[in-house]
């Protein structure tokens, strides 16, 4: 028999998550491919001195009503309640807008360190983090303050940067579709990091707008493998 | 009258750049415009680091997507033909030079081409984003920005004073007063707005302008 996947909630999927535990969160931006209901029930459950890798900040409750009509939750919430000692992102928070973001906020306030990485080179270290490898040498960063403390190297005459491995206690994923074996296939640009967060964690907790039987999803489709996944949430849109 | 371009304006003289089958990336920000300004006739495949090749114009109010946006969060539309990538295989394209445009916002640009389009003084949590791997990668790298700060001062300077996102990485200036080329020789004034003469733009850029022989106005 195979193992069960599926939890009844997010509350209970995110429930073991202790204090000082490291997560990856999918997403791209302020919406689409964020695993929020995910993200609410670890606000909820109050794990603490977490460290949170994910493209962006979030913007909070507050600043949200000016990306999309009425507002919505974001990794926001994770720092309000004052769970997250350290973020890994190369988007904290967005220049466009005033500077009043949870996140932006306590940085200021010296309650939550940062760690800037570019999109790119994130993206990289998360896949170096999932596929055993010990780090990359890239172009991107070099002669910019990225580049401080970095090894770097000169390959075929072009100046490139060491970059090292990201990877996770737990990773909060936002899929389309599970089947009951946990092979994932995604919708939109709500695909981004999750597939590659998918794979860097220990633990890979997704939510999903419908989990199918076996045997629904193509095989040829599937974008994420079952044995990256290791709980299941279906929340309905 | 001597007035500067708006952002739409500017956009649509960006777009001219953009050649039938091109791959285009569009920054954070005012870039975003770019999408809706393609001119007649021409195809182009927008690409967007969220993982998204060949999106269509800017989604209007009945038709918003929000599992389909450009790396603004703007909702963008469905194209026949495009396609979805996850984030790692998005800067694979970015970083491997598979992409033939990028047009970036910017807070400065220096007269050798160096692009300051992240972090600002006083707001150390702001991130670069897609906007190094962008500026590294890219074929043809294109800014577009306003020619002073809301206070009036210069934009494109000697030497960038806020931190850099790539050296010497600019090709192409569109403001709202000018076009300039970044070329080894320096900045060449290529094109004006309507009424400015070349000695006001320049009084209005801390970095030498060099009036191309051909210099002209502004043209849609």
């Amino acid at each position: 028999m195979a193992v069960n996947k599926i939890y009844g909630s997010c509350d209970s999927a995110v429930a073991d998550i202790p204090d000082g535990a490291v997560i990856m969160i999918g997403g791209f931006g302020s919406f689409g491919g964020l695993p929020i209901n995910l993200i609410v029930a670890l606000a909820k459950q109050g794990a603490k001195d977490l460290t949170v890798i994910a493209n962006q900040g979030g913007v909070g409750f507050e600043l949200s009503k000016r990306i999309k009509p009425g507002g919505y939750p974001d990794i926001g919430a994770l720092y309000e309640k004052g769970q997250v000692k350290k973020f890994i992102g190369s988007v904290p928070a967005l220049g466009g807008m005033p500077p009043t973001s949870p996140l932006e906020t306590f940085h200021r306030e010296g309650k939550v360190e940062v760690e800037l990485v570019p999109q790119g080179t994130l993206a990289e270290r998360i896949r170096a983090g999932a596929g055993g490898l010990g780090g990359f040498y890239t172009p991107t960063g070099v002669g910019t303050p990225v580049e401080i403390g970095k090894e770097k190297k000169v390959i075929n005459g072009k100046e490139y940067l060491l970059e090292l491995p990201l990877a996770a206690d737990f990773a909060f994923i936002k899929a389309h579709k599970a089947d009951t074996a946990g092979n994932l296939v995604y919708r939109g640009t709500a695909r981004c990091f999750n597939p590659i967060m998918a794979m860097a964690a220990r633990t890979t907790i997704v939510e999903v707008d419908e989990i199918m039987p076996l045997g629904q999803l193509d095989p040829e489709a599937i974008i994420t493998p079952h044995i990256f996944v290791n709980r299941i949430v279906e929340v309905p849109r | 009258m001597k007035t500067r371009l708006d952002e739409q304006t500017i956009a649509l003289r960006v777009a001219k750049e953009f050649a039938d089958g091109m791959v285009v990336n569009l920054g954070y920000g005012m870039p975003g415009l770019c999408a809706n300004c393609i001119p007649e006739g021409r195809t182009i495949y927008f690409h967007s680091e969220n993982g998204v090749l060949g999106y269509g114009p800017l989604a209007d109010d009945r038709v918003k997507d929000y599992e389909l946006i450009n790396a603004s969060d703007q909702p963008v539309t469905r194209l026949p033909g495009m396609c979805f990538f996850d984030s790692a295989l998005s800067f694979d394209m970015i970083r491997g030079g598979h992409i033939d445009l990028v047009v970036l916002g910017a807070y400065q640009v220096s007269q050798e081409g160096d692009l300051a389009n992240w972090g600002r003084p006083g707001r150390p949590a702001t991130g670069m984003g897609g906007g190094m791997d962008l500026a590294v990668g890219c074929k043809q790298r294109l800014v577009m920005m306003l020619h002073t700060t809301k206070e009036g001062a210069p934009r494109i300077v000697k030497q960038c004073s806020f931190p850099l996102t790539a050296r010497k990485c600019v090709d192409k200036i569109f403001t709202d007063l000018a076009v300039i080329e970044v070329t080894g020789q320096g900045l060449i004034l290529k094109e004006i707005a309507r009424a400015w003469t070349a000695q006001e733009i320049q009084a209005l850029t801390e970095a030498s302008l060099i009036p191309a022989d051909d210099l002209k106005e502004i043209e849609l």
